[in-house]
């Protein structure tokens, strides 16, 4: 078995075309389609705030939230210092317990990593645990050229696969859609569905259980993500709240796990720290209902063909960032995506990459790297008005606006050292910088700026001004200049 | 106390009055208020935008202006966030250590006008008489960057005659962002929308807040719709003492 991390060497960026790291459109263009979805503003508004009040509830529940919140954030840039050896430390223990460890660069190697081993096993279907790491490398998708069908087993992933879309959140992948949407897609798209269906959530979810339990019980392979992997004891663990993933852990005879790099956590114990931590922040509840954990193969119980598929895409290079790196130290609960009031109003679609919200906007853009041009992820770090929200809501006490602003002055020098001309922005940036070095050009440029009292002058405001300040008047007015700046005034009154 | 105003290169250039209402408080409670005339910008916009780089000379003046004071007040929760949180770092990153340093240090002594008021000068009632109903936004770098909590509240809950009411969902962001407005332009008046609707659904003539930046947003689009309810900085709202405010000229 060889052991490869991306290194020695240049650390290796996300592929943009393989799986779903990067969309299509630039934000702004894919938020201008989302923002005239009526149905999808209401259904997202909806689910957001009914997340968000729960998420409230039960955080003000537990006295020491901000000291597991820096315990977490200890442990996860502990483990990201140590990163290459606690992986091989986890190698050698999965190993050691009968189970078998692949390495993947990108998400082509894992990709092929996983149709082999599905091939190998003679089955043509596998039954998949809710995954972002295998939405993320496009495994599907590579499974289905190959001739092999995976049946998402989540209820969510479920919707989403059988509506032919997209998830649009990093934990509730089809909250986009609504109940009497999700009842029509049923009706059109499962086999053997009862034709009375109504949209009553208990009678769509048990539509979805008869429909399930048939492959739970044919399937003999199954392919997960891993939420945790203990580094100590070779521990890999998922946490779920429907038992789709406890059958598909324990039920089939092969388990195929992609896990990225950075989920790992060095001890046992640190998991105390995280499942405190993940269930109240990401779905508002006080306990997981199921968390399976299993380590290697245990003879004569669950499955007994056991692989870990350790991915790197983009991750070693995100760990070269002094800043950027704390991205890696998500645990994917998707708080920062339900407060986040630009995520609640363009939904996860606009953001390109399977990663949607404020963390995506943080992690895509470094898992493919910044070009400096018109990428879409290069548009991710301006996606955000640095409310905020987020920072407060994350559990593991990642600074995304922070995070933000250092990628955006990455696209920027990134621009600059890609580009013979600088952009209007640019010019205008570098313009008003230099003006404002000096108080002197600065006063200078504040009695120019008062040619402005030209507009408006009938309104007392100014509606109407060409681009890029188009955008502003659109929809809002801009007060006149004043006669006098403060400087003046003080100048004239007080000096 | 001897008290060093920095206006911001907002309020300097477009919202005078905001300056001069914070002089106003200040000196009605016997303080002395002096204006440093080397400065210009905290850097915020260029930061924010991605200019990193050029906005070292701008911290570099801003540091050498108010370097001499012991204390400084801003009229912005955003623009002291950023001197407390972003020009030492942006210093470093730019690899000006010595810089980052006084930075630093001139931040520690740089206070939004709440805190100042509360915190540093033990004053809740400035003696302001404001008989208007009054909403008042949080602004989320008041909020979350500086954490002023309720400061703002207590000073105008000691306003004499003024119709306090609550503004539902305080905390969301109106929009505005910088750049972010005109980046994703859309997306921000999406936003501006909601506030606005929770805004008028309170029935204030006035909202209030502690930044011209955000209340130049939400009244930009207040006066689109023709609303009859408008935008007034608290420093404003605290130098009032018969209910009257100067507008822009």
């Amino acid at each position: 078995m060889s052991t490869f991390l991306g290194l020695p060497g240049r650390p290796v960026h996300a592929d943009r075309t393989t799986g779903h790291v990067e969309g299509t459109q630039r934000f702004p263009d894919a938020a201008r389609t989302a923002l005239a979805d009526t149905q999808l503003r209401s259904n997202l508004g909806h689910a957001t705030r009914t997340i968000r009040d729960k998420r409230a509830a039960v955080v003000a529940e537990v006295p020491d939230w901000e000291e597991l919140r820096s315990a977490a954030s200890a442990i996860k840039a502990d483990t990201m210092a140590r990163l290459p050896e606690l992986l091989i430390e986890l190698e050698e223990r999965v190993v050691a317990r009968g189970g078998v460890v692949h390495w993947a660069k990108d998400a082509a190697e894992a990709n092929t990593i996983v149709v082999d081993l599905v091939r190998r096993t003679g089955s043509d279907e596998v039954v998949k645990v809710k995954s972002m790491a295998t939405q993320e490398i496009g495994l599907n998708e590579a499974l289905a050229q190959q001739g092999i069908t995976a049946w998402e087993t989540d209820l969510a992933e479920l919707i989403v696969q059988l509506g032919h879309d997209q998830p649009s959140h990093i934990l509730v992948p089809a909250i986009h859609r609504n109940r009497s949407q999700i009842r029509e897609i049923f009706l059109r798209e499962m086999p053997g569905v009862d034709p009375g269906l109504t949209d009553e959530p208990r009678e769509l979810a048990m539509a979805a259980r008869r429909y399930l339990r048939a492959k739970f019980l044919s399937a003999r392979v199954a392919v997960s993500g891993a939420n945790f992997g203990v580094a100590a004891t070779g521990t890999l663990a998922v946490v779920e709240s429907e038992g789709n993933g406890r059958m598909c852990l324990t039920l089939p005879e092969t388990l195929i796990t992609v896990m990225g790099i950075e989920k790992l956590v060095p001890a046992w114990r640190d998991l105390e720290v995280f499942l405190q931590l993940l269930p109240r922040s990401s779905t508002g509840e006080r306990m997981n209902p199921y968390t399976s954990m299993w380590t290697g193969v245990t003879p004569g119980d669950g499955p007994q063909d056991v692989h870990l598929v350790l991915l790197d895409n983009g991750r070693t290079a995100t760990l070269a960032d002094d800043v950027g790196r704390a991205a890696l130290h998500c645990i994917r609960c998707s708080a920062c995506l339900n407060v986040c009031p630009v995520y609640e109003r363009t939904g996860g679609h606009a953001y390109g990459s399977v990663y949607p919200g404020p963390i995506g906007a943080v992690l895509s853009p470094q898992l493919t790297g910044l070009t400096g041009g018109s990428d879409p992820n290069d548009s991710l770090p301006y996606a955000s008005s640095l409310c905020g929200a987020c920072f407060d809501a994350c559990p593991v006490k990642i600074d995304i606006p922070n995070l933000l602003v250092n990628l955006r002055a990455q696209h920027v020098e990134a621009h600059a050292a890609t580009h013979r001309l600088p952009s209007p922005e640019q010019v205008a940036m570098a313009a008003t910088a230099w003006a404002m070095s000096s108080p002197g050009r600065w006063a200078a440029t504040q009695t120019a700026s008062r040619t402005g009292r030209l507009l408006g002058r009938r309104s007392g405001t100014i509606t109407r001004l060409p681009p890029p300040l188009s955008g502003w008047t659109a929809e809002r007015d801009l007060p006149r200049p004043p006669k006098e700046t403060f400087r003046q005034w003080w100048a004239r009154e007080r000096a | 106390m001897r008290i060093a105003l920095f206006v911001t290169c907002l309020a300097d250039t477009v919202y005078p009055q905001v300056g001069r209402a914070t002089v106003t408080v200040l000196e009605r409670l016997g303080h002395e208020v002096v204006f440093p005339r080397g400065q210009t910008c905290c850097g915020q916009m260029h930061v924010n935008t991605g200019y990193q780089q050029q906005a070292v000379p701008l911290i570099r003046q801003h540091v050498r202006a108010f370097e001499p004071y012991d204390l400084v007040v801003a009229p912005s929760g955003s623009c002291v966030g950023s001197v407390r949180h972003q020009q030492g770092q942006v210093a470093r990153r730019a690899g000006d250590e010595g810089l980052a340093h006084a930075a630093e240090a001139v931040a520690a002594r740089t206070y939004e006008l709440s805190e100042l008021l509360v915190d540093v000068l033990g004053v809740e009632d400035v003696g302001a008489v404001f008989p208007h109903r009054v909403t008042y936004h949080p602004t989320c770098h008041s909020l979350r960057m500086l954490r002023v909590g309720d400061r703002p509240l207590r000073l105008l809950r000691n306003v004499r005659g003024i119709d306090l009411v609550e503004l539902p969902d305080a905390d969301q962001c109106c929009g505005f962002g910088g750049t972010f407005a005109l980046k994703n332009a859309d997306t921000s008046a999406a936003m501006l929308a909601d506030k606005m609707t929770a805004l008028l659904s309170t029935g204030a003539t006035v909202c209030t807040a502690g930044d011209s930046s955000c209340l130049m947003h939400i009244g930009g689009g207040l006066s689109r719709l023709k609303s009859g309810t408008r935008t007034l900085h608290l420093a404003q709202v605290l130098a009032s003492t018969d209910g009257t405010f100067e507008d822009a000229r």
